[in-house]
């Protein structure tokens, strides 16, 4: 008969005994996400951030965001009536972390893209009482006064390829060029930023076109949120998409 | 090494460990606590048959009631549809004027559209409808691009200056921005437009500023300054202001030529939401 007696007189044995029942919670539970083919659907439209986007969501964690607003649909019916299709697993799987959150203060934000416009982003985010008076959010005045150093975007960008953003050398080289031209309007490299970056939309998000600012970031993330992905060639009924 | 032994007041057996003469009782758990968590154990096993459960090599167990919670929100949002159907089958077949003369349907598409208006448009026009700078108020009968019911049920469709490409489109020039006037012009400007309303304005930068006002203003705003809706461009002569109507205000939207965005609807929201939010905001008061 087994005797307990030992583990609990040797700590080192406890300790690798603690480590196996773990691994075992681990290897059921998380180890068969990285190789199961259903666990992220087959869907089309889904790409890589554009740089402007991809510097927009790295303020919108440093701005900690996802502390007060998830990023997560969940397949109920209440919430698909106001928020729209829950969420996909393929919508975040360009996610380094994923914006999930886990409590909603504010509302949701993972369909929030083409909802509302720029100027009620810029009134919205400068002071959010101007528009929402009952909102308890912090104003984020300083993001239009804040330049974007476009200097590290190139390195952004190749962090993420290491991780599994599938950027290419192409998308990496023009970085810089196309995080520009995506907030300036008319700009020269649009048509190639365009061909490199299905559906982008390609605009002045932060009413200054003479700069390039944080709130130009931030607003074409949160205006890329939820777009992507083609609901009208997506089966949800199809076995694969099943849960 | 340890003795166990039975414990004289309780008649319990020890753990056998001792510490300065202190020993612990092995008193056993109870019955129903260790009933209720074989319970626990058989309970499991059930619903790893019945429900989705283990991971495989290709997928995983469905279990037997083939349980989907996907499946489950589509139905629900099915029985959804269904419960509104009878009204909502109504609404989807009735033209807009027929929902105002029935009182049944006029009543279900106001409920349906106040709902659907707190969720999607309650964010800019805020929640009584009323507006705020940059964004119209709906309660009130001024239109920028028109309302009767079908005005309403297009502007929502397809939005102002949107993504969508039959979006309702105009632009003011930015006149002090873009340097497409002197600044002493905007100044003779900023006091016709007051004038137009009746507010106090000096006399002769006004009739300094009659004939650039018909030069560069009266081919959107009118030759009466009573704006045209085909332009979505405001009526100067009334007291009511969009991005507001001091002086500074005035001259800072000459200088800046603001336009606001309304977004397009046509492809987030159903016909039937559509329909029923143009006879909501019809029916708050200034609708044509």
């Amino acid at each position: 008969m087994f005797n307990h007696g030992i583990l609990e007189r040797n700590s080192l044995l406890l300790v690798v005994g603690i480590l196996i029942v773990v691994a075992i919670g681990g290897i059921v539970e998380i180890a068969p996400l990285f190789y199961l083919e259903s666990t992220i659907e087959k869907v089309q439209g889904m790409r890589p951030y554009t740089p402007l986007e991809l510097t927009g969501r790295t303020i919108y964690v440093r701005e900690g965001c996802y502390l007060c607003h998830s990023q997560m649909i969940r397949p109920l019916r209440d919430e698909v009536e106001r928020y729209g299709h829950y969420s996909l697993a393929a919508e975040s799987m360009y996610d380094h972390p994923f914006q999930w959150g886990s409590k909603r203060t504010g509302p949701d934000l993972a369909r929030v893209g083409a909802k509302y416009s720029d100027e009620w982003h810029r009134a919205h985010l400068a002071d959010p009482r101007s528009v929402v008076p009952e909102s308890v959010m912090p104003p984020y005045v300083f993001l239009a006064n804040a330049d974007i150093n476009v200097d590290t975007i190139a390195d952004a960008l190749k962090a993420g390829s290491m991780v599994g953003m599938p950027y290419s050398d192409d998308m990496i080289a023009n970085a810089k060029a196309d995080l520009i031209a995506q907030a300036t309007p008319d700009a020269d490299g649009i048509d190639a930023f365009k061909k490199r970056y299905a559906k982008a939309e390609a605009r002045d998000f932060d009413g200054d076109p003479k700069r390039v600012t944080e709130m130009d970031a931030l607003i074409a993330y949160l205006q890329m949120l939820g777009t992507l992905v083609d609901f009208k060639t997506y089966q949800a009924d199809a076995p694969e998409n099943r849960r | 090494m340890s003795r166990k032994e039975i414990d004289q007041a309780t008649g319990t057996e020890t753990t056998g460990h001792e510490w300065d003469g202190i020993t612990e009782l092995n008193t056993p758990l109870p019955r129903w606590w260790l009933w209720v968590l074989y319970a626990c154990i058989v309970w499991a096993v059930g619903y790893w048959i019945l429900y989705p459960a283990w991971p495989t090599l290709t997928g995983y167990t469905p279990g037997i009631l083939g349980q989907s919670q996907r499946d489950d929100v589509a139905q629900a949002m099915l029985q959804l549809k269904s419960s509104r159907e009878a009204q909502g089958r109504l609404l989807a077949s009735a033209t807009l004027q027929q929902i105002e003369a029935d009182p049944n349907l006029l009543q279900f598409a106001r409920e349906a559209g106040k709902s659907a208006f707190g969720d999607n448009c309650a964010t800019c026009h805020g929640s009584g409808a009323q507006g705020f700078k940059g964004y119209p108020n709906l309660n009130d009968d001024i239109w920028l691009w028109g309302g009767t019911l079908d005005d309403i049920k297009h502007t929502i469709q397809v939005g102002v200056r949107s993504t969508h490409p039959d979006a309702r489109q105009s632009q003011m020039p930015a006149f002090g921005r873009d340097a497409l006037l002197e600044p002493k012009q905007i100044a003779d400007l900023t006091e016709y437009v007051v004038s137009l309303s009746g507010g106090k304005a000096d006399a002769a930068a006004v009739a300094r500023a009659e004939p650039l006002f018909k030069e560069q203003c009266a081919a959107c705003h009118g030759d009466d300054a009573k704006g045209k809706r085909e332009f979505g461009s405001p009526n100067l002569t009334d007291r009511e202001w969009l991005y507001g109507g001091t002086k500074a205000d005035i001259q800072a939207q000459i200088v800046n030529g603001r336009g606001g965005v309304m977004p397009t609807w046509g492809s987030r929201l159903d016909p039937m939401t559509i329909d029923a939010l143009a006879v909501y905001v019809h029916s708050l008061g200034g609708g044509e």
